[in-house]
């Protein structure tokens, strides 16, 4: 596994494979999008979605959680895909969740899917979450917004070249904000040429720091896109 | 036995100075005796009339206790159903017979289809998934107790598909609601009648099988290829190069048929003739995208006799009688034989004159295919149809319908599908696993009971939860999946000047036109400023917003990027084998166009010609790469499995495979190291390299991240009722909101690898995407029979498959690969470096 290092209003992050991101000044490891119980969410409006998506989630971050062994992990909104999901959660998923919570602080901030906290599912509850010059939230602000981190638009990149083209989920960063890609395994994505990433990033060229199979490919704003 | 025709027949053909065809007469003696039969018959030879004349003749006849639906009429296209309709009405209202026919299809008011429930007519004409709607409704069992006959119209068309799956569903359906049925299949000649007419017949012991009936065959048809006089290309699908002869002979004709095996052809040859249109003929254009009410237009000038030319895809390949068609056009070569007879069918229908055709090569492969193609019409020899075995997730979307029709009985219902062909080796397991995924999705984990659509009550019967998931059902019938299709909409608002530095365009003005749909994938491949046709005219694309493309009229003369590469068809097996004799044989090159003699003769010099057996393999450099170029004739579908794989091994063994692209003849692959050294010194072998054990762990693996995989599991999850059809004015904005199958797919492979709608997934793509078995077949054909040429530079015969290269999907290493080299171009930003992050 090799990660991308990403600048952000002068501090150094980790692009993990995985789609998280991890901050080492504060050993903090960010994922946005989780949206657990996504399946079962569906499966109660008539669609049956396999259930599998919970636990596949938390298997990919206790994987990502082992591997930085941070001693906070902040989880961006929409970690649960509707307010009840925390209450669908399996006996064998909430003991996994406590297990990747004990021994350091989790911080579910709150997102449209999941604006009011997950009442037993372990953590803090915050809108957001600022440390030096860094901000956490849920949605992207329009207009400049240094040092925010935020997820909620799902990005992935479609890259182009002489053999053809792939998509895939990204980071997405102009050096003073990023938006981190969707971590949950029914989240799907957006592409980051998709009017709805303009305002976020108006004034300045991209970079997506790409996520191929074992590291992060960093690849120009203008590589990507339609 | 012979039935003789009773009097207001008999008079009605004599006062035509017609004679009823032998066929038609041994249908009405089989209908007579109570079997179920099978017509096969070409085009032209009466086959509707046949299949009605029992029908007529037992209404006229008998007396009924009451009025109600007589005989039903299926036909895979609801133009088919209208205008058979139509023909029917001639014979009774001049025989004055006592008789109602209507139609039912998706266009019939709900006012209407109410009316016909309460108050049926004799004969209805419908389409296989208006019949499983009817079946799925409460009344099925009023309305159907007492029907006679039902006519099967195009049945080759579709019996051989998940839509021919589902009307064997309801076809056995029928024959419990209507013990007294009978069923006729019309069919155009196909190889195996006897196949069809098991297909028809119910699969219980001592059950009689169908009987079949053989048509007197037409004249042979007159079929030539195009000698063209300008240069015949090396590679692409337009055949533009052709367009003035085709002109001409559009000009020549009293109406013609030109068709062409893609939309995006049948755009380009469209627009490029009314380029030449001097003289102002009515030349249409027919394809499956455009609109239906400007399709319905085309058809109706066309049988009005108005137009001169219709440029059409597979969309006119059945049914409708033209009348006045005397020249059939084939653009591009027609993959199979019987496809070829089909088409060459809708020219000159009737039966004692000879059909005229014209087959039109776009380059110097579909040369060697038309003269193939012509030499197996000649002969009449089809391709061959495989026997399937009845789609999974089809079964999955029928016990939903059954269940909104009516409580059943597991058992009960188990063995009326055993009783229809494609599902009568279906075991219990499987049945139950189908019964259990309608219901709660079937997912071992289990959990959804309290989220189940339909539930069994304590009398042991099977009944849908609530209205709302019959609702459902009959929203999603139907096995026909459509790509994801995106609005094509003009606007007139320029692109802001260029890019913003950002990387972003400026807002695009919305609020134009709608001119059509278009594919996504199709779409994907473009970037904005690209040209592409549509709809005849030359397009800029703008911008992609939600579910729109955004598009302006473009002044180029030729758009940029061409028509989609390749036939929707893949080369039919029979036709291959007829090419590789071909090519092998340059005794039987004389009887090809001198540019394509000469190019194969090329070959040979520089090379050789593959021969009939074997597989021909070339390797060379050229451009600071190496590549691997062979010749398997499969099809693009194998060939595109076969790069995958093949693709894999290489690395495995350290080749350094970069790419590949496939085309219906051959494949080509690149890579950093040259295989032709290895294979020479013995350091890599050649026979290994194409072993069949690549069709085992390698496949299991690739079919993990294989993009031809995910797009048959989402046709399986929507056919199945996993997900809903995205029906229009329910779009949701923003491509985030929805679900991905391909997401759902990676969990519940990991999770779940033996899932029901996998397992119908896997099934869908070795036959049909991914053409597994066909490749297998070549691969055992092949082995030890590899023919390596070491090249110093590309042969003649490699040239059209490396003009093919670029804008295929990319999965698995190369789309690592093509990551990197879209990440290379930065690395002298040192700033990011990755590093390694073992801690």
């Amino acid at each position: 596994m090799r990660h991308a290092l990403i600048r952000l209003a002068g501090e150094e992050f980790f692009a993990d494979p995985s789609g998280g991101l991890y901050h080492p000044g504060e050993r903090m490891l960010i994922v946005a999008d989780l949206h657990l119980e996504k399946g079962s969410s569906f499966a109660r409006r008539g669609m049956l979605l396999p259930p599998y998506d919970t636990a596949a989630t938390l298997a990919r971050l206790a994987a990502v959680v082992a591997r930085w062994r941070p001693a906070r992990v902040a989880a961006l909104g929409d970690s649960f895909h509707d307010p009840n999901a925390h209450e669908r959660l399996r006996e064998a998923e909430r003991a996994a969740l406590a297990a990747m919570q004990a021994g350091r602080d989790w911080l579910w901030i709150a997102g449209n899917h999941d604006p009011g906290p997950p009442v037993g599912a372990g953590g803090q509850s915050l809108a957001e979450l600022a440390f030096g010059r860094i901000t956490l939230r849920h949605e992207p602000r329009h207009g400049r917004a240094e040092g925010e981190i935020a997820g909620h638009l799902h990005p992935v990149a479609r890259v182009a070249g002489a053999g053809g083209s792939t998509r895939a989920r990204c980071f997405v960063t102009d050096g003073a904000r990023c938006v981190a890609p969707a971590f949950g395994a029914l989240a799907g994505g957006l592409d980051i040429a998709h009017p709805a990433f303009a305002p976020v990033f108006a004034t300045r060229a991209v970079v997506a720091h790409v996520l191929g199979r074992d590291r992060v490919w960093r690849v120009p704003g203008e590589r990507c896109g339609r | 036995m012979r039935a003789a025709l009773p009097s207001p027949f008999a008079d009605w053909f004599a006062a035509r100075g017609w004679r009823p065809r032998a066929h038609q007469l041994a249908l009405l003696s089989l209908a007579e005796e109570g079997r179920d039969s099978l017509l096969v018959a070409p085009t032209g030879a009466g086959k509707t009339l046949a299949g009605f004349l029992p029908t007529l003749v037992d209404l006229t006849r008998a007396k009924r206790n009451r009025r109600g639906l007589h005989t039903l009429y299926i036909s895979p296209l609801k133009a088919l159903a209208v205008d058979v309709a139509r023909n029917l009405e001639t014979p009774i209202a001049e025989m004055g017979l006592p008789i109602r026919v209507e139609t039912r299809t998706g266009d019939t008011s709900s006012a209407k289809r109410q009316r016909q429930r309460r108050d049926p007519p004799d004969i209805l004409m419908t389409t296989p998934e208006q019949l499983a709607l009817l079946l799925a409704s409460a009344d099925a069992e009023t309305l159907f107790a007492d029907v006679r006959r039902v006519v099967l119209d195009e049945l080759h068309a579709l019996a051989a598909s998940k839509r021919g799956d589902l009307l064997a569903l309801g076809l056995a359906r029928l024959r419990a609601l209507a013990p007294r049925l009978t069923a006729t299949g019309l069919s155009a000649t196909v190889l195996d009648p006897r196949e069809l007419a098991r297909w028809l017949s119910p699969q219980r012991d001592g059950a009689p099988e169908a009987a079949v009936a053989t048509a007197a065959a037409g004249a042979d048809p007159d079929i030539a290829m195009l000698e063209t006089r300008a240069r015949l290309p090396w590679a692409g699908h337009s055949a533009l190069h052709a367009i003035g002869e085709i002109y001409a002979r559009i000009k020549a004709a009293k109406m013609t048929l030109v068709f062409v095996n893609t939309r995006s052809q049948a755009e380009a040859i469209f627009q490029q003739l009314w380029r030449i249109n001097e003289d102002g003929l009515a030349i249409a254009l027919h394809h499956g995208s455009l609109d239906a009410g400007q399709r319905r237009k085309v058809e109706a000038a066309m049988a009005a006799g108005r137009l001169k030319a219709v440029v059409c895809t597979s969309t006119l390949d059945l049914g409708i009688d033209w009348g006045d068609v005397d020249l059939v056009v084939n653009v591009g070569a027609p993959k199979g034989s019987s496809r070829l007879l089909q088409r060459i069918g809708r020219a000159n229908h009737r039966l004692d004159d000879p059909s005229r055709a014209l087959l039109v090569p776009a380059n110097r492969f579909e040369a060697l295919e038309c003269l193939a193609a012509i030499a197996a019409a000649q002969a009449g020899e089809q391709d061959a149809q495989h026997a399937r075995a009845g789609a999974l997730d089809v079964l999955c979307q029928h016990i939903l319908g059954m269940a909104c029709a009516a409580p059943f009985s597991a058992d009960a219902l188990y063995a009326e599908v055993t009783g229809a062909l494609p599902y009568a080796a279906l075991s219990r397991a499987d049945f139950d696993a189908a019964l259990n995924f309608v219901a709660t999705g079937g997912y071992a984990l289990g959990g959804y009971e309290r989220f189940a659509k339909i539930r069994q009550t304590t009398d042991g019967l099977w009944r849908i939860a609530n209205a709302r998931v019959a609702q459902q059902y009959r929203l999603n019938v139907g096995t026909i999946v459509e790509s994801e299709m995106l609005k094509v909409r003009l606007t007139r608002a320029r692109r802001t000047s260029a890019k913003t530095e950002s990387g972003y365009s400026g807002v695009v003005g919305r609020g134009g036109r709608v001119l059509g749909e278009i594919e996504e994938y199709f779409i994907e491949q473009l970037s904005p400023g690209d040209t592409f046709v549509f709809g005849g005219e030359i397009l800029a694309l703008q911008g992609v917003v939600d579910n729109e493309a955004l598009v302006t009229r473009s002044s180029n003369e030729t758009p940029k990027v061409p028509s989609y590469a390749g036939g929707r068809f893949p080369l039919s097996t029979y036709l291959a084998a007829r090419v590789r004799k071909l090519l092998a044989d340059p005794a039987r090159w004389t009887h090809l166009p001198e540019q394509v003699r000469d190019w194969l003769q090329m070959q040979a010099l520089r090379s050789a010609p593959p021969p009939e057996q074997g597989l021909f393999v070339e390797t060379f450099p050229r451009g600071g790469r190496h590549y691997l170029v062979c010749y398997p004739f499969e099809g693009r579908l194998a060939h595109q499995t076969l790069g995958m794989l093949l693709t894999r091994r290489m690395e495995r063994a350290r080749l350094q495979p970069l790419g590949f692209v496939a085309s219906d003849y051959s494949l080509a692959i690149w890579l950093r190291a040259d295989p032709g050294a290895r294979f020479e010194s013995g350091l890599v072998s050649l026979d290994e390299l194409f072993a069949q054990d690549m069709l085992g762990d390698d496949l299991e693996e690739w079919l993990d991240e294989s993009a031809m995989m995910k797009r048959a599991f989402r046709n399986c999850a929507i056919v199945a009722g996993l997900v809903e059809r995205r029906s229009p004015g329910k779009e949701k904005t923003g491509r985030q909101v929805t679900v991905s199958t391909d997401l759902v797919f990676d969990v519940l492979r990991r999770h779940e690898p033996h899932h029901i709608l996998l397992r119908a997934a896997r099934a869908d793509a070795s036959t049909g995407l991914l053409d597994l078995d066909r490749l297998a077949e070549m691969l055992s054909r092949v082995r030890g029979r590899i023919i390596h040429k070491r090249l110093d530079r590309v042969s003649p015969l490699a040239v059209p498959v490396l003009l093919d290269i670029g804008r295929e999907p990319v999965a698995g290493e190369a789309r690592e690969a093509l990551l990197a080299e879209a990440a290379e171009t930065l690395i002298e930003e040192a700033t990011g470096e990755p590093w390694d992050g073992a801690r």
